[in-house]
């Protein structure tokens, strides 16, 4: 039976092509619609994590509440506890001191007089070799020009900020700002390299520095602005974060502390949380509606193969075939169409996101002042969902379009056959 | 004993309606500035979990040029700002370095207090800066105060809106509402502990209060003031600065 509806889809082609063409298409934007955006969605996770939010975040309850702010002076204090109790209750996730501060950053020309002053934002981390952080950032693989840091009071610059600060390596830079207390705080740091962050808000406007400098700097030994947590080899999972989270805070929910640590989930920052369900709902009301069109635009070249098989039909009936089992082997059809269409439309979609995958999307002009961090390069990302996610609605659309063009064969009758044949 | 009470009110108009705004302005002038002036102050900083005492000593000539040192605390020692006309420099002996700050990072706020390097940096007399107006009075910090309303008539001002009360008996300002030119309210700043000083009188104690910050503001409390005595040119120098 099958061997048979096959071998009429292959010599028939206008019963074939244009199915198998209009499921390639829409199976083919579905399946790319899915890396797109989990290659955009996976990119911002990864990004806010890396630089902004961790997978969570410990601060004190003071901060959280004015966290747009970064205030230095709302930082968590005897922060060594506060962490190797965090390594006790999560020794699974990996617990690191980051800073992010502002400053006045100075370059003097060779009379000690400013030639370049600038407004920039500080961050600082443990830059010791081999440790996690410094992997995770990878700052050591975007460094464009110069070295990493390796004594004390050395600092990278973003590549947009040292192009505007018209520095060369070796050239002293002051930083001018302030201590957790608010006292000014001036210090001379050299300047080693230039990181191309790829994410524009930060290339322009960012410097790096040791923790210890910055502790020093801000006057804040064993003190911490901010603990981030990554969970093992920093995969994202929203339910195990959602999890240490509540029971972290759960810890603390007794104390009247204004000071007592708080922790907050990565979607609990930045806006995350509406933009990563904005993007779920969106993705799964295009499958909806994907499957909605594709079944209607079925439906009606099925209606169209339907009309121009009339004849066909009306003989089949005339020679003993059953209208049930006409309708069945229609289905069939369909079916076949739909998964010949689904393999087609999931290899098209898969070659385009992987397309997509290497070579990306620049979109530093439009994403300059974004909150949310965003990379340069817009990626889609090749993921296994692909490989299934094109056939459900590729199949269904086909089969649910001929379910429904094919209610006119109930309808034939052999009588009106014989009347058209002229017999 | 209607009567009364109309001419009362009459006269009581008459009073606001007969003092001139700008001359009103002069005297405020008069009072807050001198031709120099040698001052030991104290800037107290509340914070949200300590606050913050920074004391410093200051030589100002007139309302353009400002020699100021920080004495205490021993982080801050030793740090010195100069204020030329328009120009503002802070050396720091840790770094050796000599700073100038300009343009929008005039801003930023000065020692994490409530008053920012602008604040610091008014070059110029109010009545060149704003024209006045009487809105009536009102008691203020314990003091019978004129109100007035101060628009500015120069461009490029930090606050184009001031709403000031002012002591009726030495024309001190007791409160002021400093304002962006949208009319958001920025800053609070208010007077207490008026004193004479060399025949004008003087606030010694001012609290400034960033609206957009949380928190009591900051204090700014003169501890010593000598009015109208010589002062080097020298001290108006950038080469002060390391010395």
């Amino acid at each position: 039976m099958f061997e048979f509806l096959f071998k009429g889809l292959i010599r028939d082609k206008s019963r074939s092509l244009l199915p198998v063409i209009v499921v390639s298409l829409g199976v083919s934007l579905s399946v790319f619609f899915v890396g797109y955006i989990e290659g955009m969605m996976g990119d911002m996770v990864d990004q806010n994590a890396r630089f902004g939010t961790g997978h969570m975040k410990v601060m004190t309850r003071e901060y959280v509440k004015n966290i747009a702010q970064k205030p230095l002076d709302l930082s968590i204090l005897e922060a060594g506890k506060v962490i190797q109790e965090l390594d006790k209750s999560y020794p699974e996730v990996d617990w690191v001191k980051r800073f992010n501060f502002g400053g006045i950053l100075d370059v003097p020309d060779e009379n000690g007089q400013t030639k370049t002053q600038g407004i920039a934002g500080g961050m600082a981390f443990d830059m010791t070799e081999g440790n996690s952080d410094l992997r995770r950032l990878n700052i050591a693989n975007n460094i464009v020009e110069g070295r990493m840091p390796n004594g004390p009071f050395e600092m990278l610059l973003g590549q947009g900020l040292a192009k505007r600060m018209n520095v060369k390596i070796g050239d002293t830079i002051t930083y001018f700002g302030s201590t957790m207390d608010g006292s000014m705080s001036f210090q001379n740091f050299t300047y080693v390299g230039a990181v191309q962050f790829g994410l524009s808000v930060m290339d322009d406007k960012t410097f790096l520095i040791d923790i210890k400098d910055a502790e020093q700097i801000l006057d804040m030994e064993d003190a911490v602005q901010e603990i981030y947590g990554y969970l093992p080899n920093d995969i994202y999972d929203d339910q195990a974060i959602e999890e240490i989270k509540n029971t972290y805070n759960a810890s603390f929910a007794e104390s009247d502390d204004e000071y007592a640590p708080q922790m907050l989930a990565l979607r609990d920052q930045n806006g995350l949380s509406t933009m990563l369900d904005m993007v779920n709902t969106m993705s799964s009301a295009f499958t909806f509606f994907f499957i909605i069109a594709m079944s209607i635009v079925l439906w009606n070249t099925g209606l169209l193969g339907g009309l121009r098989r009339y004849t066909e039909f009306g003989i089949r009936i005339a020679i003993g075939e059953s209208k049930r089992d006409i309708y069945k082997s229609l289905l069939l059809e369909s079916v076949i169409v739909g998964v010949i269409g689904s393999v087609f439309g999931t290899i098209l979609g898969l070659i385009l996101t992987f397309y997509l995958q290497e070579v990306g999307i620049d979109m530093s002009d439009t994403l300059g002042n974004s909150n949310v961090l965003f990379s340069n390069v817009i990626r889609a990302k090749v993921v296994p969902t692909q490989f299934w996610i094109g056939f459900f609605p590729g199949v269904m659309a086909t089969f649910l379009g001929a379910l429904l063009s094919g209610r006119g064969i109930f309808k034939r009758q052999t009588s009106e056959l014989f009347n058209e044949l002229g017999v | 004993m209607k009567k009364i009470l109309t001419i009362a009110f009459l006269l009581i108009g008459c009073t606001v309606m007969a003092q001139d705004p700008v001359e009103m302005l002069q005297k405020i002038d008069e009072n807050m500035y001198s031709s120099t002036k040698i001052t030991k102050s104290k800037m107290i900083v509340y914070g949200k979990r300590k606050n913050k005492e920074i004391v410093m000593e200051a030589y100002s000539r007139g309302t353009k040029d400002t020699f100021s040192e920080y004495l205490s605390p021993a982080r801050e020692k030793g740090t010195k700002m100069l204020k030329l006309d328009d120009k503002l420099w802070i050396y720091s002996p840790s770094s050796d370095r000599t700073i100038q700050i300009s343009g929008h990072m005039l801003r930023q706020s000065v020692n994490g207090s409530d008053m920012s390097y602008e604040d610091m940096m008014q070059e110029k007399k109010m009545v060149d800066m704003y024209t006045p107006t009487i809105k009536g009075e009102e008691q203020m910090n314990g003091e019978d105060c004129y109100i007035l309303q101060l628009d500015a008539k120069v461009d490029d001002i930090s606050y184009p809106k001031v709403k000031m009360w002012v002591e009726k008996k030495n024309y001190v300002p007791m409160r002021q509402d400093l304002f962006a030119k949208s009319g958001q309210l920025l800053k609070t700043i208010n007077m207490e502990d008026v004193r004479p000083v060399n025949g004008r009188f003087y606030p010694f104690k001012m609290n400034y209060k960033d609206v957009l910050k949380d928190g009591k503001g900051t204090d700014f409390i003169v501890i010593e003031m000598q009015d109208n005595v010589p002062i080097s040119d020298n001290v108006f120098n950038k080469a002060n600065l390391k010395k």
